[in-house]
């Protein structure tokens, strides 16, 4: 289905050019009237496009259904003009566990765009499409925003229905956006939150105009910097880059400063194990998630696709194995040992125990500040192959958006510079529950100071912005 | 390892076994840093929003019920087959 040897942020079609202006006005006025919107490959479609979750357990399924995010971008008029590469299942920090296609860092092709959202990300930063749809379980919308100089939004979890998107791990999926600017994520996330029917997890609580939070006054809002974040960075930096985030989180800090922003320190002391919490909570509820997958009501079966014939276990057995990438079967088992008979309290309910400890250290953070402002990534974009032999090196690639997610908290990653490598650099805002429109005002004032969200990589296409 | 897999219903080959063994042995040990963590007393979170018993009305609103989803693996055109879970 896919070519294997492409480098599109897209599984299948590429969207055709559009009439960008046409979509720009429209944003600029708060509407996605007609607006081509690319859906990342994890959200299920009924419109023909198969629905893949970049695996080859999916690589046939077509969907009866939409789900609930790519409906109500259809319903205020925007056109899904595309299916967006991920890491399989969404499990990855790179893109490069896509069994279906490569995709690129439109900043520089021999890059990772990041991941899980990497060609969603890559899609809004060469500028083929202004608005993509993502998730984010462990950061997967905010760091491939990072890596290739967009802005990704998370929301607070339960603000945005998960009806619809293949689920990996229930407490922590969230779906987000990718734009190219504040306002228009301010845009996006008004159309797309609000509770659903079919999603028991999703919130009922009023979705304010996100847009009407974008004043430019940041006076008096009070900013914490966690010091267990500036120590993670100093331990986990390319070791030949100069400080170049932790520079860039002194420049933000300034330019809020110096917009009224006051700012104060803040200590989040549970932030180390916030990774190790993240590999044992997510890998179980993805084992349970994935067990699904057994070859007999949809997806890689063994007896269809290759003819064979065996038992009924063996059925599960051989269509798992087949169907599911290196990464996926990492997880599926780290998981399935956190949760068998002996392990489950020394690991996965010792990590949920944890899980409470992080959350609580926002709770007391967030009782003396307004945001927390940290780097979305210890480094910028890493290269193809970096990684993938080493999996802990990649889990560790999402140190600093994990905690927000495990305590279910709403955070963007907005553009912040460049390194001396010309590699986007990203700055995350995380706010208190429910807090979208503090995050939003924030990083929208920031963005207002500086124009890193409208430079664009080499590989950009001829559209506005 | 093999226990592991097989709870998992997945198929490693002997190279597969001793790859995973020593990365999910690396993660475990990294992971192992939560036992420095003093969690007597905290309760365990399993999911962030507080929401409970959020219930709805026991009817069917799906007119497609019925149907074979398109890519039901082995079916008879109204109804999925399934190999014998006794003997083959």
């Amino acid at each position: 289905m896919v070519d294997a040897a492409t480098t599109s942020p897209y599984l299948g079609d590429a969207p055709k050019p559009a009439d960008s202006a046409a979509a720009r006005q429209a944003l600029d006025k708060g509407s996605l009237k007609d607006v081509p919107v690319a859906a990342k490959d994890i959200m299920v479609t009924a419109d023909g496009r198969k629905s893949t979750a970049a695996s080859k357990m999916l690589e046939r399924y077509e969907s009866p259904y939409d789900a609930t995010v790519v409906r109500k971008v259809l319903d205020a008029g925007a056109k899904v003009v595309g299916k967006t590469n991920l890491d399989e299942f969404a499990m990855g920090a790179s893109t490069e566990n896509s069994a279906l296609g490569k995709t690129v860092n439109p900043w520089d092709p021999a890059r990772v765009p990041g991941g899980s959202s990497g060609g969603s990300a890559a899609a809004v930063a060469e500028r083929s499409v202004p608005v993509a749809l993502g998730t984010d379980t462990g950061g997967s919308v905010r760091q491939p925003a990072a890596f290739c100089g967009v802005v990704g939004m998370k929301p607070t979890y339960g603000r945005v229905s998960r009806y619809g998107l293949i689920a990996m791990a229930s407490s922590l999926d969230q779906a987000g956006t990718l734009t190219t600017t504040v306002a228009d994520a301010a845009t996006v996330l008004g159309v797309i939150a609000g509770p659903d029917p079919l999603d028991a997890t999703s919130v009922d609580r009023e979705v304010p105009d996100y847009r009407k939070a974008l004043t430019g006054d940041v006076k008096g809002l009070k900013i914490g910097l966690p010091k267990e974040y500036a120590e993670l960075l100093a331990i986990h930096r390319d070791e030949d880059d100069e400080d170049e985030v932790w520079n860039a989180v002194k420049a933000t800090w300034k330019t809020l400063a110096d917009a009224g922003a006051e700012f104060v320190d803040v200590s989040l002391p549970h932030t180390k194990y916030a990774v190790s919490v993240y590999y044992l909570v997510m890998p179980a509820e993805a084992s349970s998630n994935l067990a699904r997958y057994d070859g007999i009501r949809y997806g890689h079966s063994v007896e269809r696709d290759t003819g064979w014939q065996g038992s009924l276990e063996d059925v599960y057995f051989q269509s798992r194995t087949q169907g599911f990438g290196p990464e996926v079967k990492r997880r599926i088992m780290l998981g399935t040992y956190a949760l068998s008979a002996g392990y489950y309290d020394a690991y996965y309910k010792k990590a949920m125990q944890v899980r409470t400890l992080v959350t609580r250290d926002f709770e007391k953070a967030f009782k003396e500040v307004d945001l927390i402002l940290t780097p979305t990534t210890p480094t910028t974009a890493f290269k193809q192959d970096e990684k993938t032999d080493d999996p802990l090196a990649m889990y560790l690639a999402d140190i600093f958006t994990v905690p927000a997610s495990l305590a279910g908290l709403p955070a963007i990653s907005v553009p912040a510079g460049f390194d001396k490598g010309n590699l986007p650099i990203g700055l995350q805002l995380i706010g208190k529950h429910w807090g979208e429109e503090t995050v939003l005002r924030a990083a929208h004032a920031y963005e207002q100071a500086h124009d890193w969200h409208a430079k664009k990589p080499p590989a950009a296409k001829e559209l506005p912005r | 390892m093999e226990k592991v897999a097989r709870l998992a219903r997945l198929a490693l080959s002997d190279e597969e076994t001793v790859k995973y063994q020593d990365q999910l042995s690396s993660i475990l040990h990294y992971i192992g840093q939560l036992d420095e963590v003093d969690t007597k007393n905290v309760p365990p979170t399993a999911q962030v929003t507080g929401a409970a018993n959020v219930l709805a009305d026991d009817e069917i609103k799906n007119e497609r019920q019925g149907e074979l989803p398109v890519d039901v693996p082995v079916h008879d055109g109204t109804n999925i087959r399934v190999r014998g879970v006794f003997d083959g």
